[in-house]
């Protein structure tokens, strides 16, 4: 059977099942729709945190990311799992203890202030648009690429899934589809990484395979080789990276808090019985997260040299048949600068852009040896070939020459990883709207069942929004991605952290540091991101520091600014500072 | 109970959180960042050894300080009176 084939098959199965769940765990109370009652077991809510934080991006791109960027990839491996140890330790048991349903319902009510609850909606509604639209765009993308579907459709497709289990079962419905995605996923991840493993250094566990010797005999440590080849092509070494020590810290910081400060992962530690719950489930999750975020760093390394040794000094007229494939969807192109008609791989860009295909009639316009030829004008260095950094992870089964339906796998898992990311932001925002501005705002008498219609609307509407976005992305999706990490780092974590750890704190210094926190960060973002984006270079940085961890100077603004405003005002009333005392014992 | 109790209770539980972060910080960005190079120059089996805290050994450090600090907790929290299973 061929990749559709199987693709159809196994996509159809696990939406089977994410729609048979749905219709079994419909909800029917706003407890139920929020939190699922607060009765989710602790080892079932950490595989669903590690479905609802493992996106498209983890599971699509960083692999692939990691495998160009060599050892500056620590940032999103260690960025994106050391935030759990601060969850753990410093927000989830307490924030289980206050036990309300959102994150602006501790910030409003530790700030006796409708204004910081506000403050608060606005930079949960922010953070989870910016972050699904991202999502959308992935489900797009599998379907486009695997079963042939137009991006549009494959969006609509993935909306109305998630618009099923999500609008119907609201947290419920969302924790058992996510145990679902979690197990699909995974299972799709690892797959592969054992039998690549399994052929380039005999040992069937990845996360040992790459710090092993290679298979061929020659008793070469394959990161040795792998940094040989670097060398070779005029590569920095690919264990020592390019980034400055300061950038590399500073993306590090800001992803790690930007995590624990991410309103859809806080928001699933209010579904568990108690405080003890809250804090093992912590410590389930990171170990659902780190067999995968410990295999990506492998899978990266197999994969880079798979494709160097592949491709590098190698007559174009003996690519293998993946290589066409990808050709002709403009995510890899070769263009025969020096006409020898080898493919010469080396550092810098091949051409300027991502290429565009001349095409006649709608017909690929083809060079002498048969390539697609390319718009896009050559740069002056030697390198020939450009690869889109999204493929690797998906053409790598291809690459090691795998069983068509392990590729089919692949792209269950990517839908699973983006759709289960999706939902959660998806329950962000609808109860962003129906409980902190409607129940909590604009109407109070509200009854419960009219807040539940209200929940489900909100949900409804903001599928229809991130869907628009999917289809029609912004220009600068894949830049926002480090606004929703800034911004959580910069906004919410301080403002916690302060609210459980600082009894004194009173809400003028809280918001003056959420506001001043959030300002700082979008500013220095939107500057460099999209006001000036050929100023974006060290030189122009604060400090060396780069947009993507700039999140990490707005946490100290929000910090200092919070201390000292706060100096100034009066302490918090006293029921609110026996609030905070009561939030710091299980009982 | 006793306010002096909760008070020696919340004593603790911060000796613990700043002991586990120290070591939080000491394996991620200590020995992960600004060690890094230093440490590459030591190798087991085939990985530089700062190369490996960054990309591998960091990690398994996370899950263990969670679990570690799940133990402690659990315990203090009965030694106290505040675990939510005493009666």
């Amino acid at each position: 059977m061929d990749v559709q084939t199987w693709t159809y098959i196994l996509v159809g199965i696990t939406f089977t099942i994410y729609i048979g769940i749905a219709i079994w765990s419909k909800a029917a109370s706003t407890s139920e729709f929020y939190i699922a009652e607060g009765a989710v077991s602790p080892l079932t809510n950490g595989m669903a945190t590690a479905a609802d934080w493992m996106s498209a991006a983890s599971f699509l791109s960083m692999a692939g990311l990691i495998s160009f960027m060599g050892y500056d990839g620590t940032v999103y491996l260690m960025g994106w799992t050391g935030g759990y140890v601060l969850l753990a330790l410093l927000l989830a048991p307490y924030l289980r203890k206050f036990g309300k349903f959102t994150v602006p319902d501790f910030i409003g009510d530790r700030y006796y202030s409708q204004i910081a609850r506000t403050v608060a909606v606005i930079c949960a509604l922010i953070v989870s648009f910016t972050y699904v639209a991202g999502q959308m765009r992935g489900v797009g993308l599998v379907f486009s690429k695997f079963l042939e579907v137009d991006i549009f459709w494959g969006v609509v497709i993935g909306m109305a899934i998630v618009f099923f289990y999500a609008v119907m079962g609201g947290m419920k419905g969302i924790t058992y589809t996510q145990v679902a995605q979690y197990c699909v996923l995974i299972f799709a991840f690892m797959v592969p990484a054992f039998f690549i493993s399994m052929q380039l250094t005999g040992s069937p566990i990845p996360q040992f395979g790459f710090g092993s010797t290679l298979n061929d005999g020659s008793g070469v440590y394959l990161l040795d080789k792998l940094d040989q080849l670097h060398t070779e092509l005029g590569f920095a070494e690919y264990t020592s990276g390019t980034k400055s020590m300061q950038d590399v810290f500073f993306i590090t910081v800001a992803l790690m808090v930007g995590t624990a400060g991410l309103p859809h992962v806080i928001v699933r530690f209010f579904t568990v019985p108690k405080v003890k719950d809250a804090r093992i489930s912590v410590g389930y999750a990171l170990i659902f997260i780190a067999i995968l975020y410990t295999t990506a760093p492998a899978i990266a390394v197999f994969s880079r040299t798979n494709l160097i040794e592949t491709v590098s000094k190698q007559p174009y007229k003996e690519m293998p048949e993946w290589f066409n494939t990808w050709e002709e969807t403009g995510l890899l192109a070769w263009v025969d600068k020096n006409e020898d008609g080898l493919i010469n791989y080396g550092p810098g860009a091949a051409m300027e852009g991502a290429p565009s295909i001349v095409r006649e009639n709608g017909e690929i316009k083809r060079g002498k040896l048969g390539q697609p030829l390319i718009n896009n004008f050559r740069t002056d260095n030697t390198n020939e070939l450009y690869v889109d950094r999204d493929i690797m992870v998906l053409a790598n089964p291809e690459i090691a020459g795998l069983p068509n339906w392990v590729a089919a796998l692949v792209a269950a898992g990517g839908l699973a990883a983006a759709l289960s990311t999706a939902a959660g932001l998806l329950l962000v925002i609808s109860t962003a709207v129906s409980h902190d501005l409607i129940k909590k705002q604009i109407n109070p008498d509200i009854s419960d069942k009219a807040e539940l219609r209200y929940a489900r609307i909100a949900a409804a509407a903001a599928v229809v929004v991130a869907g628009y976005f999917g289809i029609n992305p912004p220009g600068f999706v894949a830049e926002v991605v480090a606004i929703a990490f800034g911004l959580a780092a910069a906004s919410f974590f301080p403002a916690i952290i302060l609210g459980i750890f600082y009894k004194r704190m009173n809400r003028e210094g809280a918001i003056a540091g959420m506001v001043t926190g959030l300002l700082f960060t979008l500013a220095y973002i939107i500057f460099f991101k999209i006001l000036f984006p050929e100023d974006n270079t060290p030189e122009n940085w604060w400090f060396g520091i780069s947009p993507e961890g700039i999140g990490t100077m707005g946490m100290l603004v929000n910090l200092a600014v919070s201390l000292a405003v706060g100096m100034v005002f009066p302490d918090p009333p006293e029921e609110v500072q026996e609030m905070v005392e009561s939030i710091r014992y299980p009982k | 109970m006793e306010d002096r109790d909760l008070k020696g209770y919340w004593r603790k539980n911060l000796k613990y959180v700043g002991i586990l972060l120290s070591i939080w910080f000491t394996v991620s960005y200590g020995f992960g960042i600004l060690l890094a190079p230093a440490l590459n120059e030591v190798r087991i089996g085939g990985f530089k050894l700062g190369f490996w805290f960054a990309q591998q050994g960091s990690i398994y450090v996370f899950v263990l300080l969670i679990f570690v600090y799940v133990y402690l907790m659990n315990r203090l929290d009965h030694e106290f009176g505040v675990s939510e299973e005493d009666a």
